[in-house]
């Protein structure tokens, strides 16, 4: 239903040669990479070829050695994950960076409270705790997540759906134009990924772009709009779903077959 | 049923060491009868708890940022020491010398902030330090010499303005207690209905997500810190009023009591989780438990033994009840 409107569209977020070295290893090498609006672009790639280190490059947790980042057109550098975040790309970490014993609402506005208005707000600081509460219901109920029936229950008391259920959610709420997620899926049972799933598709077709780094790759098979192929340190291939096997992605992603050639 | 009583206490967690307080409270009436509940007697505890409360405060604050704060004690008398010698060796208007002796609090707790955040030590060593550099402080700016009452009373009477008592049906009630149970209001509602609160829980309980959602976790600690000073600082005045003079040997037991009185209330000394109504919990259980002891007629020393058993029970709960 989506994925095809690269083309009419510029990409939200682009990265053109970028190259980040760690002493001897080259961990970037020149790489590009593209996200267009409305499109969920899984980044495949074996291990240390680099995606990481694009992940982090884009989320703002490291700085390229070479090479540009543009997000929305205009050219950006960030220098902390922070910076990115207030731009509005919004990572969601493989381990999870909430904070378990604060509640959900607590969690979703952590950093981004909101005051009571009048007096109580402005002199005695007093939070709008039943605004936030609310807010936080009709925005998890939103993306489909009131599962979680009650939201002043601790993130510790959470599954691990559950809890990455949250996470996406802290990202999708805040009006994040970009949220790019790490292996959302890789500590989850089968039922619970597949939630998690859903909530990306919800997001996506909310208007959200999604870059999702995965090792699964039946789920980026399943989900992907795009496939982004990294090896040695850049983009060797994008190819889709529709007109590449899962085999021919793993050939690609290993160097057996070129990005041009299909079985 | 073990089940619901774990979740239970997981969700309330002011709720166990508020039973102990009630069941404490039930044993010595039963035992000691009238002589304990009676207004007087019990407004006596709330006196005795008084600075054990105030520096429970602070120490809650800060332990609840994963800290904690050896020095509250070394805090408290120097900026009592302060107010005494401007007040009455110095002959500063009283007023003065209080907001001085506060200011002093707040330095003292700037720089344990400064060191924990800036140099990156573990606050127990910071604190342990800066306790033996305040009470050094301590000992030469007082000259090792004690302010007498009379001296008080005739130089600065606002100093000992803490001590003054009022009746409250049937109770006295001092200033200092008071200010006490106003500075636990006055925390819990910062710690529950502000954002500042929110990122104290948050900076305790995991650092890194916390810094990753924009807190600024140095900032954080810095404030509470300082904020611990300046309320140490408050028990110094209230100390004032509890005995009248001003002594640099007072208040040498109240460091561990402070942690003692935040522990027994249920706040985990691996931060972001507990209360300060805990806290007052935990500082009255101790003062019931002393107070009904020796009502009861049962030997000092048996007494301690008594708040070390409720600290280690105390502790093993909090596991028990942090597992999820």
């Amino acid at each position: 239903m989506t994925g095809n409107r690269q083309s009419a569209s510029p990409p939200m977020l682009e990265a053109h040669g970028l190259v980040k070295r760690f002493g001897r290893v080259t961990a970037l090498d020149g790489a590009d990479f593209e996200l267009y609006p409305g499109e969920v672009l899984a980044v495949i790639g074996d291990n240390g070829a680099g995606k990481s280190t694009l992940i982090k490059v884009l989320s703002g947790a490291l700085v390229p050695d070479e090479g540009e980042v543009r997000f929305g057109g205009e050219p950006v550098s960030f220098r902390s994950p922070i910076e990115a975040r207030l731009a509005g790309i919004e990572t969601v970490y493989q381990d999870l960076a909430l904070s378990p014993a604060l509640d959900i609402v607590e969690n979703l506005f952590l950093g981004r409270e909101r005051r009571a208005r009048g007096i109580l707000g402005t002199v005695f600081r007093r939070l709008d705790r039943v605004g936030m509460h609310r807010e936080a219901g009709e925005r998890m109920s939103e993306l489909g997540l009131l599962t979680v029936t009650d939201l002043s229950q601790s993130v510790e008391t959470l599954s691990g759906g559950q809890r990455q259920g949250v996470a996406v959610a802290r990202a999708a709420v805040f009006g994040s134009r970009v949220i790019i997620m790490d292996e959302p899926t890789a500590a989850l049972g089968v039922s619970e990924t597949n939630r998690v799933l859903e909530l990306i598709r919800t997001v996506r077709d909310r208007g959200t772009p999604i870059v999702l780094v995965s090792h699964n790759m039946p789920q980026v098979w399943e989900i992907a709009d795009r496939i982004h192929v990294h090896r040695l340190g850049r983009r060797v291939a994008v190819i889709r779903p529709g007109t590449h096997s899962m085999t021919d992605g793993v050939a690609i992603m290993t160097g057996a077959m070129g990005p041009g050639e299909r079985h | 049923m073990l089940e619901l009583i774990h979740r239970f206490f997981h969700r309330n967690p002011t709720a166990a060491p508020g039973i102990v307080l009630l069941v404490a409270v039930a044993i010595f009436s039963a035992v000691a009868g009238d002589r304990f509940f009676q207004p007087f007697n019990l407004s006596l505890v709330l006196q005795q708890v008084t600075i054990i409360g105030l520096l429970g405060v602070a120490q809650t604050l800060i332990i609840l940022t994963a800290g904690i704060d050896l020095s509250v004690g070394a805090i408290m008398v120097l900026a009592s020491v302060v107010m005494g010698r401007l007040a009455v060796d110095f002959g500063w208007p009283p007023a003065a010398a209080v907001a001085l002796g506060l200011a002093v609090g707040a330095a003292c707790g700037t720089v344990n902030g400064v060191i924990v955040t800036r140099l990156r030590l573990p606050p127990f060593i910071v604190t342990l330090g800066t306790w033996n550099v305040f009470l050094a402080l301590n000992l030469w700016y007082s000259r090792s010499q004690t302010i007498r009452s009379q001296d008080i009373e005739s130089a600065a009477p606002l100093l000992q303005w803490t001590g003054r008592s009022m009746e409250l049906l049937g109770a006295r009630v001092t200033v200092g207690s008071l200010l006490m149970v106003l500075l636990f209001g006055v925390a819990w509602y910062a710690l529950n209905w502000s954002a500042w609160g929110k990122h104290v829980y948050a900076t305790g309980d995991n650092p890194q997500a916390a810094q990753l959602v924009g807190i600024r976790t140095n900032r954080v600690l810095l404030s509470v810190y300082a904020v611990g000073g300046v309320i140490c600082a408050v028990a110094g005045w209230a100390l004032i009023g509890r005995i009248g003079s001003v002594s640099p040997q007072a208040g040498l037991t109240a460091n561990l009591d402070s942690i003692t009185a935040v522990v027994i209330g249920g706040t985990s000394l691996f931060g972001g989780r507990g209360s300060v109504v805990g806290t007052l919990i935990g500082a009255l259980i101790v003062g019931i438990l002393r107070n009904g002891l020796a009502l009861t007629g049962v030997d000092v020393l048996w007494q301690e033994f008594a708040v070390g058993l409720l600290i280690i029970i105390a502790v093993a709960l909090d596991q028990w009840i942090r597992r999820i």
